[in-house]
């Protein structure tokens, strides 16, 4: 078993015009940045990106934003970029919002072969338009359906030949969600390492869900809003 | 009349030992510096963090290490780190003790508005359907009007809502008041404010109970 690819070059190649991308991260925490690089090299248009956030301005997906690449995009908040906002109001770009949780909740069940599900999220406000209500325990909850990619694209700390990855700190996120709900699942990671390496007992992603693996070239990983506190003297 | 930093202060008395709270971004957030003595509290930040801490020190910032609202945070001996779907099973499942969020709008009925000006303003709404669409204990950190002096306790929101009849308290410049039978309750006076100028600043129906007490910061 050898999932291992060189570049994000080979790692994206079949992404094609009009296709459904899921993309990991959340703000600029473990998004996959290598690949979103390629994205913008490669010109696909007319994307449809899922993902929890647009990037801001001049990085993450504001790249494939300003390059007007994306005609949808399916997200929880978009608050930090400026030009994506700008592009909704005009009617530029067709925009899907959905609350956070059942975002990730239905990139889970599009990769779990659960079609649909009730929440209660969104009931009485405009996210239940046209969905069916059902009460459970006297509680109203909407059906909300399941989320699939042609490709998802995740970033990981460190992965396997196998596929198998670990996450660190937040950049976790949406990252194993989507890692599971698309047909052709991409990973960049920050390191490749043998197999056996990671411990099975850890492993966050076991590689069945993988198909592409490679190790990015370079990784800002830009911080959004520094905040630090001084040292005591 | 409080200022942010005192309505952060009165919402930390509402905190019990044992908690897990989620704080919302803006004034919530600043609940966590006023968690009383004594207390041991846990903060839920919905990207996955159980037992968030302080800031980081200065050069000790990680851009894989952050909050809800984008900053740079660290993780407390004894907490977690876990996926989104993962976190708002904790939400969605009732495992938060607290919530607190910040508002445009509150109806008198407890519905709140908080994402969205159509036209004019799309950031999204984030965790927040899920959080006031499952929590018990919806706290609202908010100015009591807004910055053109208009009310923002209102008879009907008239913005998107967020949430139906979910909020319990609401917290404010002014005054602290529980939503109950489709009213605000006066519950407490911010320092030096009257009865009076609580009632002229709320446009939803406003009960007033026998004696106000003033609130003790």
């Amino acid at each position: 078993m050898n999932k291992i690819v060189n570049t994000a070059t080979e790692a994206t190649k079949g992404i094609q015009d009009g296709m459904t991308i899921m993309l990991g991260g959340f703000g600029l925490c473990g998004i996959p940045e290598n690949c979103i690089a390629e994205l913008v090299k490669m010109c696909v248009k007319d994307l449809t990106c899922i993902s929890n956030n647009a990037g801001v301005d001049d990085f993450g997906l504001g790249l494939l934003l300003q390059k007007k690449q994306i005609r949808k995009m399916i997200s929880s908040y978009v608050g930090e970029n400026d030009e994506f906002e700008r592009q909704m109001l005009s009617g530029e770009l067709e925009v899907d919002l959905i609350p956070q949780g059942s975002l990730a909740s239905r990139c889970q069940a599009g990769g779990a072969g659960v079609p649909a599900f009730y929440t209660p999220a969104g009931f009485g406000t405009e996210v239940a338009h046209g969905k069916e209500v059902r009460y459970f325990n006297g509680k109203p909850h909407i059906l909300e359906s399941a989320l699939t990619a042609d490709f998802a694209i995740v970033k990981a700390w460190k992965g396997d030949r196998y596929g198998n990855l670990v996450y660190k700190g937040t950049a976790r996120n949406f990252n194993p969600l989507m890692a599971m709900a698309g047909k052709i699942t991409i990973a960049e990671v920050e390191e490749i390492v043998e197999p056996g390496e990671l411990d099975p007992n850890f492993v966050h992603t076991p590689g069945i869900f993988i198909q592409r693996i490679f190790q990015g070239d370079t990784f800002e990983k830009r911080i959004e809003q520094r905040t630090v506190r001084q040292k005591e003297s | 009349m409080l200022d942010k930093i005192g309505i952060a202060k009165r919402i930390a008395q509402e905190l019990n030992d044992g908690w897990y709270v989620n704080l919302g971004i803006g004034i919530p957030t600043l609940v966590a510096n006023y968690v009383p003595k004594g207390l041991n509290v846990e903060f839920q930040s919905e990207n996955g963090i159980l037992g968030m801490g302080a800031f980081p020190y200065e050069g000790e910032e990680d851009a894989d290490y952050i909050n809800a609202g984008k900053q740079t945070v660290t993780i407390l001996p004894g907490g977690s780190i876990f996926d989104s779907a993962t976190s708002f099973a904790m939400i969605r499942g009732q495992h938060i003790q607290m919530t607190v969020l910040g508002a445009m709008e509150v109806a008198e009925n407890g519905d709140i508005a908080n994402w969205k000006i159509p036209g004019k303003m799309v950031k999204g709404m984030g965790g927040a359907m899920d959080l006031v669409a499952s929590a018990d204990n919806i706290i609202v950190a908010m100015m009591h009007t807004n910055k053109r002096g208009k009310s923002k306790l209102l008879k009907r929101c008239s913005l998107p809502l967020t949430g139906v009849a979910c909020v319990r308290r609401i917290v404010t410049n002014m005054a602290v008041l529980d939503i109950k039978d489709g009213a605000f309750v006066l519950v407490e006076r911010a320092p030096g404010v009257s009865v009076e100028e609580i009632q002229n600043a709320t446009e939803g129906k406003l009960v007033v109970e026998g004696e106000v007490p003033e609130m003790k910061l």
